[in-house]
């Protein structure tokens, strides 16, 4: 484990945290795990179930290849073995649960031993990354919406049977800060493998969080706690560092913590003990005998590896290397995380400053709905602002306008009044280009129409080029013909 | 008249499928509050199906091969908006949105579907007087149990009120009840026949299978139900072999073995002793003369031309423990759903935990709770390995010794049940006692090999017994093939009293 | 009877089963559990250590669908069939605990 970007120095003297998280990640798949009812948030209660997901008598599940695939992608993304796997029943009661036992996989599931590398280079090692099904959804009526004072539940089955990978990590994270970076990271793997949309406010993403504490330099493993509800990147930060710093006083005091599940409380900003459970944890589990065996071909497994996308700590290699270090490991980061990377390192492949590119997207371009910015489009803005045709400031207001699709940025910046390159300096590197290109120049001059209207476009693009971008095309047009008319 | 010849008679216009509906009909009203084989006679139904045959005759279409043949379905195969209990107060009442494979398989061919048949609850039982709606009785005497858990659906066939009818068989639930009524049960290689839509007991042992009165018939049905379901994921997607062309070709040259252990151990007929040595050990409780026409039916068949000889498969009297303890286990889980949220039984109490309690406790019957106690026990922390892990790996056992005696032997004979059709209550309060009821049919269970039991004399009370015919994974034309020498052989061919 | 299974043992498998029964019926399903538990000790005795377990008896593997959406059931005939039904969904008493 390299280096120290994790270790944060919440706990009193020697003390060390230890946290394992668990995440479960909704699939987006069009169908549920075992039957043909649609995965789909946010419909009618109780509209998208058949016998299967409502667990009807006599009714049979049958596994969504499209799930198995997606695990799968998911897996070997995570660096994990995939294996052959089986089916088993996690047997427990609860009304959202509509078979009484929850289809997952025990000892023997599709993934396993992998590692996430988080951006600071710490790796968190992944113990096993397994498919399973989800509940349904409860609604605790009255009592104010706390579950033991409510006078009855509601329960909708729309969201049982919808696919799940839940990601168990190795207890190896140090803090909160990389409990945090480890959830994005996760986050912009599922995304770049395309198998959820992950997102933890929708509850398609959620995250428990095992905590204890050691003395530093100990590798013992004490009493966990295991932490739900966490319902944010905030959330999830909050509480590894309050209920670290309660076990440290529990120790310190010379008490120790109970084995239990708590909640994280966020208006009081502490975590609860959970209510105790209704039995005790003996989910007799046994291998589903509904279901078959899933025995993945190494044909199977290398055409997955095939298709993986390049992942987030590849293309962040990647862009600090078209960046030839001016780009900065934060910038990296969020780049790849949100997926702009690409934009960045074709701008930077078309001439732009690779530090100001990188910082203008990073700080300063919507993080969705930035589709119209074009390469050529970002690339000439940065040159209007290294070049000082354009402030910092009204570099970010061009951009946040081609963002919305408005074109160009020396049009926007001509729009807005902003200065564009024109006259005597403009007219010097036409003038350039023009000797440069002495071949085409003669071209343009005897061609006929069509001739003309081509070679245009390609001295513009050399003034342009020359230019950084900073040049109004209609400008150089203007020129190319008043040389052209003027020539001896 | 047999289903076959029910069927010949409306494809060819010499009878209406209304006409044969209600002479059936009219036999249930008759004869049914006495024998108690049906949950629900679906009367009206029954003459719709069979007008919708006649109306498609007339128009000239074509029509399945058991069109007009009336069907009894055991009530835990699941009927779209017509009530299906298990016989169990915990489902009285519910309609499933949905209907079995199967039941949409029969309708497809033509089949008239009379009623629901009687069972033990859950199908856990070996006499269907494990029902929360009263006992069924056997048609050839109506103090004596009809065998169980399909009890209704082989007394139905007996009673000649449908002319075939559809079981389950988990350990033995088809062939141990047509055994004690004189009637053909066959269970399939598993796989062959889907489960969607039957209830589960235990998934891993469960089988839909027919029962007729005659070879034929059960062939038929078979035939209808069987092949792949794309909705049942252990359902085997390899083609069919037609059944029928084979029933006609004897046994000449078949090596067929006597399973000693099934047996008792012991065999009488001195030319059977010693082919193999005979195990010494042997399932408990085996009749004299149930043993008497096994022999009878082994000489039969070499009568026939068929080479008989005495084989041996040790595990088989493992068979009823490992059974018990996968069947509960699978049932503890698969009984876990009928907590009072979704359909069914509910009981009210404070909160939902305490709901459940009420609704399972007040839903199920004595023998369902006892299971569900095994079962729970078995697969409990610390007892997985000892129970339900042990009782896995002799299911690995039982299947390498079947498959090592198939390669001598092509098929495999032993009685069904171990003794004729009993009182009822005589063994209801004896758990033990009732389970051995099963010895002979259990392990094709466990293997999940296809089995059929034939009606071959009577024993010593006057009561039909049964011979059952095993054979290896999908070789249902050959085990069809030699029941059908058997039924040319058997003194009485168990035709209804 | 071989008192294999204890009353105690019983009443908690009986709670994890969510059933209730008397301490009579405790106690006479604890022997009938104990000879049935008592008849399986050939299987228990079994030294079956090199032999795999066989969940099924036929070795299928990669059962799988495709994913595309089919019809899911009318929520009118699901419900009809539930013993307490609001707003669409099913009711049931207040829950305790919380799902594991
Ligand atoms: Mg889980
Ligand atoms: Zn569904």
């Amino acid at each position: 484990m390299s280096g120290a970007p994790g270790r944060e120095a919440a706990l009193g003297d020697g003390w060390e945290l230890v946290v394992g998280l668990e995440v479960h990640v909704e699939l987006s798949t069009a169908t549920k795990l075992f039957c043909g009812c649609a995965n789909r948030f946010g419909d009618e209660p109780n509209t998208n179930v058949c016998p299967v997901c409502l667990g009807l008598p006599g009714s049979l599940p049958v596994v969504n290849a499209a799930a198995v695939d997606f695990a799968m992608r998911l897996g070997r993304a995570l660096g994990c073995e995939a294996r052959g796997a089986v089916f088993a029943r996690k047997n427990y009661f609860y009304p959202d649960m509509p078979k009484a036992y929850q289809i997952s996989q025990y000892d023997q599931p599709t993934n396993t031993d992998g590692r996430l590398e988080l951006p600071g280079g710490h790796t968190v090692g992944i113990e096993r990354a397994h498919i399973e099904e989800d509940t349904g959804k409860t609604t605790h009526i009255g009592g104010g919406g706390r579950i033991h004072d409510a006078d009855y539940a509601l329960v909708d089955y729309n969201r049982a049977g919808v696919p799940l990978v839940e990601i168990v990590s190795r207890p190896d994270i140090r803090g909160a800060e990389q409990a945090r970076a480890y959830v994005r990271e996760l986050r912009a793997i599922l995304l770049a493998v395309g198998v959820s949309d992950a997102r933890m406010e929708e509850g398609s993403m959620r995250v428990d969080a095992n905590v204890s504490v050691r003395p530093a330099g100990s590798d013992e493993l004490r009493t966990r706690c295991e932490i739900k509800n966490l319902s944010s990147l905030r959330a999830l930060g909050r509480a590894i560092v309050y209920e670290a710093q309660r076990h440290v006083d529990l120790w310190s005091g010379g008490e120790r913590p109970r084995q239990e599940t708590r909640h994280w409380d966020e208006a009081n900003g502490r975590t609860t003990p959970g209510r105790s459970k209704e039995d005790a944890d003996d989910y007799r589990y046994f291998q589903d005998p509904d279901l078959v065996p899933l025995a993945p071909a190494a044909e199977t497994v290398a055409a997955i590896d095939a298709a993986l996308p390049p992942l987030p700590a590849a293309r962040r290699a990647d862009l600090a290397a078209d960046g030839g270090g001016a780009v900065s490991a934060e910038d990296a980061a969020l780049l790849v995380e949100r997926g702009q990377d690409g934009l960045v390192r074709a701008a930077i492949a078309a001439g732009a400053d690779p530090g100001v590119a990188a910082t203008r997207v990073a700080n300063d371009l919507a993080v969705e709905d930035w589709a119209p910015v074009t390469p050529e489009g970002l690339a000439a803005l940065v040159a209007m602002e290294t070049s000082g045709r354009l402030t910092a400031t009204q570099s970010k207001q061009v951009l946040a306008e081609m963002a919305e699709g408005g074109g160009f940025p020396d049009a926007i910046a001509e729009r807005r009044g902003f200065q564009a390159m024109a006259g005597d300096d403009l007219a010097a590197v036409v003038d350039q280009v023009i000797s440069e290109n002495a071949e085409a120049w003669s071209r343009f001059c005897a061609g006929d129409e069509a001739e003309r209207k081509k070679l245009a476009g390609f001295l513009t693009g050399q003034v342009m080029r020359a230019t950084r971008g900073q040049a109004d095309g209609a400008a150089v047009n203007r020129l190319l013909a008043a040389r052209a008319r003027s020539r001896p | 008249m047999t289903a076959l010849g029910v069927a010949a008679a409306v494809a060819a216009g010499e009878r209406t499928a209304r006409s044969v509906a209600e002479d059936y009909l009219d036999r249930i009203s008759a004869g049914d509050g006495e024998i108690g084989a049906f949950n629900l006679v679906l009367a009206d139904e029954a003459l719709a199906d069979a007008d919708r045959v006649d109306a498609a005759l007339g128009r000239g279409e074509p029509v399945g091969p058991l069109a007009g043949v009336p069907v009894a379905l055991k009530d835990n195969l699941c009927t779209r908006g017509i009530p299906t209990t298990c016989s169990s107060r915990m489902l009285e009442g519910w309609r499933p949105p949905y209907s079995a494979t199967v039941v949409e398989r029969l309708r497809a061919a033509g089949a008239v579907i009379v009623g629901k048949t009687n069972l033990d609850e859950f199908a856990m039982g070996s006499s269907t007087e494990n029902s929360a709606f009263g006992p069924t009785r056997n048609p050839h005497d109506t103090s004596r149990v009809p065998g169980g858990s399909s009890g209704g659906s082989a007394a139905a066939v007996a009673a000649g009120f449908a002319a075939l009818a559809l079981g389950s068989d988990t350990g033995g639930s088809i062939r141990q009840p047509a055994a004690l009524c004189g009637v053909v049960g066959m269970k399939p290689t598993y796989g062959r026949v889907s489960r969607y839509g039957l209830i589960a007991f235990a998934s891993s042992l469960d089988h839909i299978g027919p029962f007729g009165a005659t070879v034929a018939d059960a062939a038929a049905c078979y035939e209808a139900i069987a092949g792949h379901d794309p909705l049942d994921s252990t359902s085997i997607d390899l083609p069919l072999e037609p059944i029928d062309g084979a029933l006609a070709d004897g046994v000449e040259g078949l090596r067929v073995g006597v399973v000693a252990e099934l047996c008792g151990g012991r065999l009488q007929a001195a030319h059977l002793v010693g082919t193999d040595a005979p195990a010494a050990s042997g399932v408990e409780g085996v009749a004299d003369d149930v043993l008497a026409r096994v022999q009878d039916a082994a000489e039969a068949l070499e009568q026939a031309g068929a080479e008989v000889r005495t084989v041996s498969v040790p595990s088989a009297v493992l068979g009823l423990s490992a059974y018990y303890l996968i069947t509960s286990a699978e049932a503890s889980s698969n009984l876990a759903r009928y907590d009072g949220v979704r359909y069914g039984l509910r009981v009210e109490a404070a909160n939902a935990a305490e709901m459940n309690v009420n609704t399972r406790t007040a839903g199920f019957g004595t023998e369902a709770k006892r299971r569900i106690i095994l079962g729970t026990y078995a697969l409990s922390a610390g007892y997985y390995d000892a129970f339900y892990g042990k009782a896995l790996r002799v299911r690995t056992l039982m299947l390498q010794e079947f498959a090592a005696v198939y390669e001598d032997v092509d098929v495999l004979l032993c009685p069904t049940a171990p003794t004729t059709a009993f009182e009822l209550g005589a063994k209801i309060a004896d758990p033990m006692l009732m389970y051995l009821n099963d010895v002979c049919t259990i392990p094709s269970d466990l293997t999940g090999h296809p089995a059929i039991s034939v009606p071959f004399g009577r024993g010593d009370d006057g009561l039909p017994v049964g011979v059952q015919v095993m054979g290896p994974a999908l070789s249902e034309r050959l085990i069809f093939r030699v029941a059908a020498a058997l039924e040319r052989a058997a003194p009485g061919n168990g035709s209804a009293p | 009877m071989s008192g294999r299974i204890t009353r105690d043992e019983a009443a908690h498998v009986a709670r994890l089963a969510r059933l209730r029964f008397s301490d009579e019926e405790l106690d006479e399903l604890a022997a009938q559990l104990s000879a049935v538990l008592d008849h399986a000790a050939d299987v228990e005795a079994l030294d079956v250590t090199d032999i795999a377990p066989t969940s099924h008896p036929h070795p299928l593997v990669n059962v799988t669908r495709a994913d595309e959406v089919r019809p899911s059931l009318d929520r009118d005939e699901v419900l009809a069939q539930a013993p307490s039904v609001d707003d669409g969904q099913f009711r049931v008493p207040p829950i305790l605990g919380e799902a594991p």
